[in-house]
This record gives C-alpha cells, structure tokens and sequence, in this order.
C-alpha cells in the first residue's frame, strides 16, 4: 500500500524523523507520530491478527477505545499489550502485533520501567482534559481551589474532530491551558490515566511520563469526569476488515498526523457529524465515492447533496470486499445495490458518553433517545459530577445497531473476542436475555479494551433482536482498571524486600556465615537447620537432635513474640484471657497457657512470667505475637475498659539463646553467672534475673524439647555475643547450634503441640487432650462458654494421637488422610489426619502426631494413613513417645 | 478505599485500619446463664443492615485505638464516628 502521509499539515515535526521497527521491517515517522499513525502513513494496512479466527486486522480508531490495533512493544521499554494508537513514537522502538492476548517477557526478565508512587490531596480532580474539563479547572483555581487535571492523552484539548469543528476552539483550549500551568494550585498531568474511582474520591492515576511512571494516589473532596464521548462503530459484514475506520478518527489522522487514511472513501452514517468528515476528506484531496446514510432524512444529507456529495439515504453497507484491506463496498438500500471501488470506509454509528468510571462508582445511566446512548442518570457519589459530553450533550444519531443480514456470522461486534452477531443469536437462543449473561457466555467486553466500541451495541443488539425497546436495558458494567496497567507500575518501589520486609535477629549473620538453611515464620528469616558438608536435611537434623538429647544444643529463640502486661489489673486480665490461672502465679515462676478465640478454639500458647505483683511477660507463638497482641488491645479497650493494664510488644528488644540438652547447665555455669543455677535454687519453670557472661540477663528454666534448657534473655544488642560466648564455652561439651526443624521434631517427640500446625482453628483444648489446663476454679475466661456447647461436647469429635508407622523407616507425609481400613473402595470415611511426621533419631524410627475421631479410644489400634499411591498401617498411641515422666527436665 | 476520620489522627486511609464488625454487641456479664442459643446468637449472629451501620474499627497501623463508626452500607459514607463508650450520635449528625 501507498505511503499515505501528505505533504503538508499535521502537527508532527517533519523535522525529527524517527525510525522503528515494526514486525522486523524498519520503517520512519515523524515526532508526534503515534505508532498507528506512523504505521497508517507507511501504508501498514494490516497490524494484527485477530486472537481467534486469525483475521487481518488494522487500525479503526485514534484513541484507548481502539478495539483492533494491538501490539506488543520490546523497546525501549515493554509493554506486552497495548493498542498501537495510545504508542507515542519515539526513536528505536521495536514493536510487533498482538493477536488479543499478552504474554509476559521469558525467564522472569525484570522490568526496565522505573515506577513510583505519588499522593496527593486536593480539593478537585478533573478526568479529561477537552474543553469542558479545562474549563471546569480554571474555574476551580480561579475559586482559590487546588486541582488536577489529568488526559490519557499527551496533548490536552480533547478529541480533536471536535475543537477542529470551531475556529476559535484551538485558541481557548491553548488560554486554558496556559491558565493552568502558570498557576501553582493546579497540576496538568498528561498521559495520564484515571483507572478508577474509589470511596471518598480515591482516585488511582497511572502517569506514564518518562524517565519515572507514576501511580499517582490522589484523594480528592470533589471529582469531575469530563471524559467526553466515544464514537461506535456499526456491525456490518466483513466489518472488521482492515480501512474500515471511525469517521471521527479518519479526520484526526489527517488533522494531527496529516495522514489521508484513504484515497477513496466511503462514509457510512447514523449522525451527522460524520459528513464533516466526508468534507475533510474531500478537502485534503480524496475521492468520497458516497455518503451512506441510514436515516431516511436529515438536514445534513440536504446540505451534503447540495455540496455535491453522491448521498445514499436510508442505505446501508451490504458487505466489504478485499485481500486483506478493504478495495470495494457494497451499498443497498434494500432494493438495489451498488458497489464503489474504495480503500477507505469511514462509520460513524453515533457517539458513547465515556462513563465507565462513573458507573463502576455507582452512577446510574438513562437512554437518551435523541441520541440513542446512555447519559448519567445520577446516583454516583456525593462528590463526583460528569460536565461536557460525557453528561449529555451528545450529537442525536439514530438508534441503528446492526445491518441485517442474512448470515450474521461476520458481523463483528467485539473484535477482540471475534464475537458477531450471531453469537449473540446463539446466547439467546439458550435463553440469556441480560446483558451481563450475554457477555459472559460470548466474553465480549472481557478483552484489553474492556468493550469500549462493544458494550453498548451488544446490549442494544440484544434489546433489538428481543423486540425490546432501545435502552430496554443497558450496557454491562465495566471496573477498574480502566485501561491495562503494568504490575511495575502497581509496584512502584515496592518490590523484593521493600514488598516483603524480612525480619532477622541480631544472630542473623552468624547463622549465615555458618552454612544455615533458613526457613520463613511468618516474616522471620528462622535457621531451618544448619548442614555440615555433604549432610542433608534428615542427616543434619539427625546429629542436631542426638546432641541435644545427649549433650549440649543452641537455638536461636529470639523470634518467638514477647509481650509485657504490666499494671494493678495484669493478674485478673491474663485470668481472663488465658484458661489456666496466671493470677496465682508466684513473682519468679513460670507458667505455661493456652489462649483461646471466643469459639472456644486454640487461638495460642506460650509462657507467662511473672516478673512482679504487677508485671508480667509472656510468649507467644513466632507467627501469632502481633495477633496476641492485637487481642489483648481489643478487650481492654472495647470491653474491660476499667481494667488497668499496658501491654508493649518487646519481642526485639530481647535476644533469646536457648541452651537445651544434660549439659546446658555446665554450659551457662561456664559462661560466667552469678546466677545459683542448682535444682534446688533454680527449679524448672522459674525466672531468675542475673548476670551471664558480663551481661544482664533473664534466665528462664523453660524448656520445648522436653531436656534440661536455659533460656538466656538478654538485650537484643548484646545478643550476638552472647551467641558467640556460649558457642564459645559451649565447646568442651561438643554444643551444637539446631535450627526449628529439630526443635520441631525435639518437641513432637514429647508430645507438644504446636499452635497453628497440630491445630487449624477447629481444635479445642479438649481435642488436645490438655484439659489440665482448663481451669473449672475461674468465673470465666475467653472461650469458657463456648467449651459447653453441644457441637465442641460430641464424643466423635477429632483428638490429638500419638501414630507409630509399622515401617519404621516410612515418614508419613503431614496432611495424610486417616482411614480405618486398607481397602480400594473409592470412598471411605476419612476419620482423620496427620498434623506432624518426622524421624525419630533417639527413638530410632518414624512418628506421627493426628487428630483422629475420637483417637483417645483406639489406643494400640491399627489404622491406616492414605496418600496417592500409597497406604501406610500404623498403630495408635498416646501422644507423646520420649521420657513421658519428665524425668530429664532437670538434666 | 474509605477514608476514615479516626477519632484521635483525623482523616486517614483505611489501610491503615482494621475492621472489627458490628459494634455494641457487649460480651455478656454472666454467660453461664445464658442458654446454648443465646450464646450462639451473641457469638455468631449479626445485623446486616442495608443503610446505616454501627460498626467498630481499629487503627491498627495508626495510633492503636479501637472506636466506632456509623457507616452506610449502599453508599460507604461514614456518617459518624465516636469513641468506644461513647452513645451512638444521632445518624447524620
């Protein structure tokens, strides 16, 4: 195809030639060239395929309503779809069509988008920057209010077919502009688009500027869509075939780019705004062969015909010819046909107010009968109003939807879903009549261009083909975004750990420089285990296990949440939130708890000390502590709020090293303290406050793997080298930093559950064989009443077991289902299943920790645990499989 | 995104907050005595009004406080909002 570019006129630098590539050919335009502009006047006819019947397809429109034209761009940046007519040429850009669907960059490829946030507060968000948009923020700086103003596109002034209609347009648009960027009160955003409007005039602007995109998040008391209109196109046949283009598009290419999309044109019509088109055409030297016209009559085809035109009134376009781009079109009007050679069809089938940001807010829409389109009808929110076009003053057109026809097949409704009319037959042949079913069984509008061109005119088609009036019911909603974004942009900065902060504690280096496997808990980066060359997890958790049962280990305990409760009521309060009593806990002494949520279910557990009459501190699990926290906020403050009470979260003001195995207590005597550690001074579960290798310290004799163990507390800066000193003196008894996998199996061995992986927010302390610690001495606690409801007494409810594998090699895989017996029956009860799996070292085999129905009563039962593939039997024990007497706890 | 006036920052965006569901639903000062079906109506049951709602939030990311909040439920604006033992404004005030 001929370049068509004129010689003359436009807006473009003819002076800056910029080259690019465009489906591997090289090609030039010029600055202010979009790429379907650039792309039109090298004569591109065809840009795409269509995604599903693999159509040519060429550029229809000049704007984000394109429904055609999509690329995919490589360079300088990337954009994996976009339309070709939103691309803003610029020098080396690398593009390639897109049949409808993006695909990502390979490998994981980080974007080259720089992208940050920006908010902002201002009195007046104005969406669309044409001349009623300008107009309305002038105003509103002129009534000392600040506002921005932000266009999708790069030039402000609006749809150019229109201010190009009035002489003295293009001067009042340059004032208004001026107006508004010497003033410091208002902010002109360019290429910027509004992707939607939230409660409270939260409005969500993508900025694509360069070098930096910007998400800006601007909250606005007043916002004003002047979003103007969109002009639709009509479904006819063949009526996707490339040069069949919006007549108001048509005119902006040649306005702007000074490009002359045809040299034979054929203008098809519902309103009279396109036979200013058919007029620009011919002004700038083309062929009109005819201006069709569907209406019968008008004051536009009598001035048309007596300005010469060839004027078809009450016709339409019977089909299109051409391989691919349109070479000739057929005309009837339902008696006799005629066809013009042409390699242009410009359609105008009436305009759309833009109101998809107004609807998805809640704005309501009304027909507008003198213009067969859909204008707000009110019921947004308070602080939003429509001005301009997009409010209703819209050109009248007729309401005309489709070109009957015979076969309806290749009637385009939606190009980017290749749906026709006679898809939409087909949805209400099976008896959809709502335009939202409709759209979901033909997917038209759920393309990159959300059904800009397509909503309308489907629920209109449909109101037509089911005998109901037009605007019987409207176009589907659409929601935000409203054009496509880039997660980069979404992102901004906030990507790798300014997306997902990690937490490490002060030992965090030395684990690291010591081979650690790290494990995430909640934030916390945890030493998993810590592997010697060649050793594996099992092999490595294995000799961390053995060393503390037989000797000496170190963990890092410093991530388990620390809370301090502190005041005169501290004592009733914890009374209160767990089931056991801490208020009877002596000053230096140590109680375990279980936490419950109102349900009546494990919420949490952990330690309390109690460190005075008043003052309390206690654990809790590493992923619940901000949890915890939050619950004992919201009883004091909502519910007790007489009681006095303070809690403060200390988790990082501690570093906690614990020493666990028959040697720790040489292990911290070796380190210096003027703590009496002997049995009888310093029994289990009490707190001892002293001095450890030269620094203050809370020493607790608690102890998760059942061995002698010290947990050494001390400020968090001085707990590298408290690690460091007790590695140190912790060498003549072989001590061995262990990581959370061992202390799981460690603690799994002795039966102790962990919240959050043996329970699941379903499990009663019931359930956990733990009534123990339900207290039946309190009035009340959180969780008490719920204990005696009918559902959490049932007798069949699941209980923690103890399962020993028959195969004293096979590790159950966690998550296995409990059956009864081994049988291929393809349903069967599922009775339970397993919570915890490892391998023993001490005990030299595998275990398992379930919730089994009513498990306490199948004590040396076998059953099995089932995962695909495989059956594995196992016997039923009680729940705790090492020194179930407690005999080792004081080493 | 609801822009919340919490009673002791001021306006601020609703990420920074906490939802905490229905308000005055008060826990029971004696809930042996209540029956299986009162508690389960205090534990599980609550209104859901289409237009004005007394609901509890929490500034969970802000100053920490929990208060209340009169909200409507079609159109999200918050009608009012007033601290935790404090009665209910009159709605629209």
């Amino acid at each position: 195809m001929a370049p068509r570019r004129l010689s003359s006129g436009g807006e473009v630098d003819r002076d800056t030639r910029l080259p690019f590539r465009f489906n591997g050919t090289s090609y030039e335009g010029f600055a202010g060239d979009t790429l379907a502009s650039a792309l039109l006047a090298n004569g591109v006819d065809v840009v795409a395929s269509s995604p599903i019947q693999q159509r040519p397809r060429g550029v229809m429109t000049a704007g984000i309503e394109e429904p055609s034209a999509f690329v995919e761009i490589t360079a300088p940046t990337i954009d994996v779809i976009t339309p070709a007519t939103t691309v803003e040429l610029e020098p080396g850009l690398v593009a390639a069509g897109r049949s409808g669907i993006g695909r990502l960059p390979p490998n994981g490829r980080p974007s080259p988008r720089r992208c940050e946030p920006r908010n902002a507060h201002v009195d007046m968000l104005v969406v669309g920057g044409g001349i009623a948009g300008l107009r309305t923020a002038v105003e509103a700086v002129e009534a000392g209010e600040d506002v921005i103003l932000v266009d999708e596109r790069s030039r402000l002034g609006g749809n150019p077919f229109w201010s190009a209609q009035e002489s003295a347009a293009t001067e009042r648009i340059a004032k208004s502009v001026a107006r508004l960027e010497e003033s410091p009160e208002a902010v002109v955003l360019r290429r910027a688009t509004a992707l939607g409007l939230y409660d409270d005039g939260y409005v969500v602007v993508h900025e694509r500027s360069l070098p930096v995109e910007r998400l800006w998040h601007v909250r606005a008391r007043r916002v004003v869509l002047a979003t103007g209109l969109h002009e639709r196109p009509i479904p006819f046949r063949d009526n996707d075939r490339p040069g069949v283009m919006l007549a108001s598009s048509v005119v902006e290419y040649l306005q702007r780019f000074a490009v002359l999309c045809g040299q034979r044109a054929v203008v098809f019509t519902a309103t009279d705004s396109a036979y200013a088109a058919a007029r620009a055409l011919r002004d700038a030297g083309a062929t009109v062969e005819a201006i069709v016209d569907v209406r019968s009559d008008s004051s536009a085809q009598r001035g048309a015909r007596s300005d010469g035109f060839n004027l078809l009134s009450g016709s339409t376009i019977a089909g299109t010819e051409g391989d691919p781009s349109v070479s000739a079109v057929h005309v009837t009007d339902g008696v006799r046909r005629h066809t013009f050679d042409a390699d242009l069809l410009a359609v105008s089938g009436g305009w759309n107010p833009v109101l998809q940001l107004y609807r998805a807010i809640g704005g309501g829409l009304r027909y507008d009968e003198k213009s067969a389109s859909f204008a707000p009808a009110g019921g947004g929110p308070r602080w939003l109003e429509v001005q301009g076009a997009a409010a209703g003053e819209i050109p009248s057109s007729a309401p005309y939807w489709f070109v009957p026809d015979e076969d309806l097949s290749r009637h385009y409704v939606d190009m980017q879903r290749d749906a026709t009319v006679a898809d939409l037959i087909e949805a209400l042949g099976i008896g959809f009549r709502s335009a939202e079913h409709v759209k979901r069984y033909t997917y038209i509008g759920t393309a990159v261009d959300q059904g800009r061109t397509s909503s309308v005119a489907t629920a209109e088609v449909v109101n037509q083909l089911l005998g109901w009036d037009p605007g019987a019911q409207g176009p589907t909603n659409s929601r935000p975004p409203y054009s496509p974004v880039s997660f980069s942009a979404l992102a901004g900065v906030a990507t790798g750990s300014l997306f997902d902060p990690a937490r490490v504690t002060q030992i965090h280096q030395w684990h690291r420089d010591h081979g650690a496997v790290f494990e995430d808990v909640g934030q916390w980066k945890r030493p998993w285990y810590y592997p010697h060359a060649r050793e594996d997890l099992q092999a490595a958790v294995k000799r961390e296990c053995l060393a503390v049962r037989n000797g000496a280990g170190v963990m890092d305990a410093t991530t388990l949440g620390k809370i301090e409760v502190v005041g005169p009521d501290a004592p009733a309060f914890l009374d209160l939130m767990y089931t056991n009593i801490m208020s009877s806990l002596r000053v230096g002494s140590i109680r375990y708890g279980l936490m419950l949520g109102l349900d009546g279910m494990v919420m949490d557990d952990g330690v309390v000390m109690r460190l005075g009459e008043d003052r309390f501190m206690l654990t809790t699990t590493t992923g619940g502590a901000a949890k915890v926290l939050d619950h004992f906020e919201e009883w004091l403050q909502t519910e007790w709020t007489h009681l006095r009470v303070y809690c403060t979260s200390v988790t990082e003001q501690w570093t906690t090293v614990a020493v666990a195995g028959p040697n720790a207590r040489d292990v911290v005597r070796s380190l210096g303290t003027d703590v009496d550690l002997t049995v009888e001074a310093f029994p289990w579960m009490t707190v001892r406050a002293g001095t450890v290798a030269g620094v203050p310290s809370r020493i607790a004799r608690v102890s998760f793997s059942g061995e002698l163990a010290y947990e050494l507390n001390v400020a968090g800066r001085h707990g590298l080298s408290l690690w460091k000193a007790v590695v140190e003196a912790g060498r003549p008894f072989d001590i061995t930093p262990y990581g959370t996998e061992t202390m799981h199996v460690l603690r799994a061995e002795k039966g102790y559950v962990i919240v959050g992986q043996d329970t699941d927010g379903t499990v009663t302390p019931h359930d956990l064989g733990m009534s123990w610690i339900v207290s039946d001495k309190k009035r009340d606690f959180i969780g008490r009443r719920s204990l005696r409801r009918p559902d959490i007494r049932r007798s069949e409810r699941k209980q923690l077991v103890g399962l020993l594998p028959h195969d004293r090699d096979a590790v159950v895989p966690e998550g296995a289902q409990i059956i009864s017996e081994d049988t291929d029956a393809l349903s069967i009860p599922m009775i339970g299943h397993i919570t915890s799996s490892y391998r023993s070292a001490i005990l030299h085999r595998s275990f398992a920790l379930a919730l089994v129905a009513r498990g306490r009563e199948l004590y040396g039962r076998t059953l099995f645990a089932s995962v695909p593939g495989r059956t594995f039997p196992v016997t039923v024990t009680e729940p705790v499989f090492y020194d179930p007497e407690g005999a080792r706890r004081d080493g | 995104m609801l822009l919340i006036p919490c009673p002791w920052c001021g306006p601020r965006d609703e990420i920074e907050f906490s939802y905490g569901g229905e308000a005055h639903i008060a826990y029971p000062a004696e809930p042996d005595e209540l029956s299986d079906a009162q508690w389960a109506d205090f534990l599980f049951m609550r209104h859901n009004p289409k237009g004005d709602f007394s609901e509890r939030w929490y500034h969970s990311s802000g100053c920490r406080r929990w208060f209340n909040v009169i909200r409507s439920t079609v159109t999200h604006e918050i009608r009012a909002v007033y601290r935790i033992g404090e009665p209910p404004p009159e709605a629209g005030s």
